[in-house]
């Protein structure tokens, strides 16, 4: 039995679970405590939401042709250009996105080793749940989902890894429609995207909370904003595996071959055309 | 004739020093009339004269006002009934031949006395930490000198109705105390009366919380299971005080 009893008798308050510590200066203390972690949590996961919110709005350039996409790619690669090097405002944003990330899961990890060392004793008789949801429930789940897919997909579309020879760097339309021909790559978009829908629905409205956004004229709408962010971003990310899949992307009328030498140079030329 | 059934009880039974399991008490002869801890009461006189033990479980004002009771009802704190403590759930609720199972309060903090009963009293500790102002003594003021906002009046006294009951730790998976701190934090945090120790009340009850109970996860079942129905717009609202209280160090400066 993990519950700790109280000595016979006694009338001593049980141990506290964690000691009082010296606090640091702001911004440094919120990562004491639980309450300041959440708020960071709260924040970087609105920042990690609007990087979602991007990166899908961003691919729906696929739906334009290999040209648009390949253009949209490099215009990513030389954002700042003139004032920056090539790739540079790309990196500061990637090095921000892996901040966020990297304090975000630090801020799950240790609130939930927190939540574990309070609660140690489940409930022999079971317990029913009334408030809690299926997507605050697996949150803890979700997560971790989530991590793994994100490492995925970087090694599939980022490295390309697996993709081989068939990776052509510069070409995401092509590499996109070779990724997802493979019928097992197809489950895990699938699966990793409903999961990153489901820890959004929850995250969105928690988020409020945790910061303190608290207005009566607009509590009501909390839900129903996180409902269809969270809704919003799983039509627009399955858009792109299950369209690509069902062909509406395919490469068959493709003017450019992607394992030709100049692919690049002919997806300009290709852009300049169509304009 | 008065309406009586036969139930069939599952208890937690368990002695200090050692390891408890659940005990099945067939409940013959339940009066509708009679309030769950009524239940409990025959059921003990039956033990006694058979000379066992009594299921140990807290009560005491039973009209749902001081926040002893506190049973874990088939999986929910404080029973099936909403805005409902376990002394103001009533035998009506149930019908003849159902099985009930009755467990303790749990979380690290709540260590088991005996049977039902746990020690809450981690709670008063976060209460002392700041639940409390700075009042003038001697004669009494005049009424209504203090100006205070009907909806902060309001609001203010939907808070302090939290009986400190612990249902909502022991709904909360993470063994949380954010509603219990929360109701006590801004009851005071709301009132003019209660400016000149805002912000330290706000940081040291929070911290002090955080000592003994799991962080908020935002399930919302504290909410469900709390028999005053305090909101979770409490927990928002003290999260805002702490940020903001360490964002300048408010604790130090006593201001705004
Ligand atoms: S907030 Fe509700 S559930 Fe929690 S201690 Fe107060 S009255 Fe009980
Ligand atoms: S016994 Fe007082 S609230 Fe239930």
């Amino acid at each position: 039995m993990a519950q700790a009893l109280s000595k016979p008798g006694g009338t001593k308050r049980p141990a506290p679970l964690r000691k009082p510590v010296k606090a640091l200066p702001f911004p440094l203390s919120l990562g004491q405590t639980a309450i300041g972690k959440k708020w960071l949590m709260a924040l970087t996961g609105l920042g990690l939401i609007g990087f979602v919110v991007a990166h899908m709005v961003g691919n729906l350039h696929v739906y334009e042709g290999p040209a648009v996409l390949a253009e949209y790619a490099e215009t990513l690669r030389t954002l700042g250009a003139g004032l920056f090097p090539r790739g540079a405002i790309l990196w500061v944003m990637r090095l921000g996105l892996i901040a966020m990330f990297g304090i975000h899961i630090w801020a799950a990890v240790t609130l939930n080793a927190m939540n574990v060392k309070a609660s140690p004793t489940s409930y022999a008789g079971g317990r029913d749940y009334i408030a809690a949801s299926f997507a605050s429930r697996t949150m803890r789940w979700t997560g971790p989902i989530i991590l793994l897919y994100v490492l995925f997909h970087l090694a599939d579309l980022t490295w390309g890894w697996w993709l081989g020879d068939k990776f052509v760097h510069g070409d995401p339309y092509h590499n996109l429609d070779a990724s997802m021909s493979r019928i097992p790559v197809l489950i895990i978009y699938i699966v990793a995207n409903v999961a990153l829908a489901i820890h959004i629905f929850h995250g969105a409205w928690s988020m409020f909370q945790s910061l303190g956004i608290n207005n009566p004229k607009y509590n009501m709408a909390r839900r129903g904003l996180a409902a269809g962010l969270a809704g919003l971003i799983l039509v627009g990310n399955l858009s792109f595996p299950i369209l690509s899949a069902a062909g509406l992307t395919d490469e068959d009328n493709r003017k450019c071959d992607p394992y030709a030498e100049n692919v690049l140079e002919c997806l300009e030329e290709q852009l300049v055309e169509e304009h | 004739m008065e309406k009586t059934m036969k139930l069939t009880l599952k208890v937690w039974r368990q002695e200090p020093g050692q390891n408890g399991k659940f005990q099945t008490y067939e409940a013959p002869g339940i009066s509708e009339d009679m309030s769950f801890l009524e239940m409990l009461d025959v059921v003990n006189e039956r033990l006694i004269e058979e000379g066992t033990p009594p299921i140990v479980f807290e009560s005491d004002c039973r009209e749902g006002i001081c926040g002893t009771c506190n049973l874990m009802i088939d999986g929910q704190a404080h029973g099936p009934e909403k805005a409902t403590a376990t002394c103001q759930l009533h035998m009506r609720k149930y019908n003849d031949g159902d099985h009930i199972t009755i467990e303790p309060w749990r979380a690290a903090s709540f260590p088991i006395i005996r049977d039902l009963a746990v020690d809450r009293s981690a709670l008063d500790a976060i209460q002392e930490a700041g639940g409390y102002i700075t009042a003038p003594t001697g004669s009494a003021s005049d009424a209504n000198l203090t100006p205070v906002p009907k909806e902060a009046a309001d609001s203010a006294m939907d808070a302090a109705a939290c009986i400190g009951c612990g249902a909502c730790v022991a709904a909360c998976p993470n063994s949380a105390a954010q509603l219990f701190t929360s109701a006590k934090v801004m009851h005071m945090n709301l009132l003019p009366q209660g400016q000149a120790e805002r912000w330290k009340r706000t940081e040291n009850m929070v911290e002090t919380m955080e000592e003994y109970f799991g962080s908020c996860t935002n399930h919302g079942e504290c909410h469900e299971a709390c028999p005053k129905e305090i909101s979770l717009d409490f927990i928002a609202l003290m999260n805002k005080d702490y940020v903001k209280s360490k964002i300048k160090n408010r604790k130090l400066s006593g201001q705004n």
